[in-house]
């Protein structure tokens, strides 16, 4: 094997090792703290498997949306509903055997879904720059859906807004 | 099943991280946990898209429809705290056990 070849395939699995054991602790970490910087490295692992899959644009999305925003609001969230001065930041579990098994049993059934499957599989698509590819779909195949989703954006910053402000005490 | 990536090695960690997302949804007493959880079931599903893009459909839609996800994810993470603030108003606590006002 070439020494670019060894190198892309280290890469790999360095952000496939990332991206599952810090997912693993997004789970199972009793400390939430914990569980939500762990959501972080799990974002970058899923933003590095992206790049991967020569899907540069959305590798850069992904970092901006999630790591810089949808994650900062979930941190916001923890601080202010938790009480630090009690330190209680911890979380605990409900039902956690049966949902281990559930999870086991449908692990399983996926592994069986994916290797039983013919998937028809090709060689890699080598896209050069999905950016232009990504923006003229939007323009014209998928329009409709992109037009909505701004509306979906309106609605839902409204919406946040109005349930999330502190009714005012009837006078 | 070799040992470069290939698209089963992308379907194996999307599957994981459903798994994982689906147990802490399952599991979490936390309500902001709990959207952790939905966070990476979401983040499995959009690495199927792109890795189904890749290696078998060879088109863009795929990416597209991962961007629409994206979108969705912050809309959801953004009124789901604004329920989680409401809730916590309310009841004082975010515990999703402690909630249960309208259960007969």
């Amino acid at each position: 094997m070439e020494i670019t070849q060894i190198l892309y395939v280290a890469g790999f699995y360095l952000f496939a090792l990332l991206t599952i054991v810090s997912a693993f602790f997004v789970t199972f970490a009793r400390n939430i703290m914990r569980a939500v910087f762990s959501l972080m490295f799990t974002l970058f692992g899923i933003a590095g498997l992206f790049l991967f899959l020569h899907a540069d644009f959305l590798a850069a999305t992904q970092v901006l949306i999630y790591v810089g925003g949808v994650l900062v609001l979930l941190l916001f969230g923890i601080m202010l509903t938790q009480r630090m001065v009690e330190a209680d930041i911890r979380s605990g579990r409900i039902q956690f055997v049966p949902a281990l098994i559930a999870m086991v049993i449908l692990m399983g059934f996926l592994l069986f879904l994916i290797f039983e499957t013919p998937w028809n599989v090709k060689q890699p698509a080598n896209f050069q720059d999905t950016t232009s590819g990504i923006g003229t779909l939007l323009m014209t195949e998928w329009l409709l859906p992109f037009e909505v989703a701004s509306i979906l954006l309106l609605a839902a910053l409204v919406g946040a807004v109005s349930i999330a402000r502190a009714r005012r005490p009837v006078s | 099943m070799t040992l470069s990536p290939g698209l089963y090695h992308y379907l194996i960690i999307a599957a994981l991280l459903f798994c994982f997302g689906l147990c802490a949804v399952l599991t979490r007493r936390n309500g902001i946990a709990v959207l952790m959880g939905i966070e990476l079931i979401l983040n499995a599903a959009n690495l199927n898209f792109v890795a189904f893009s890749n290696y078998v459909t060879h088109a863009l839609g795929g990416h597209v429809f991962v961007i629409f996800v994206i979108l969705l994810a912050a809309i959801e993470a953004a009124v789901a705290l604004a329920i989680v603030f409401a809730i916590y108003r309310h009841f004082h606590s975010i515990e999703v056990p402690q909630v249960r006002e309208m259960q007969g």
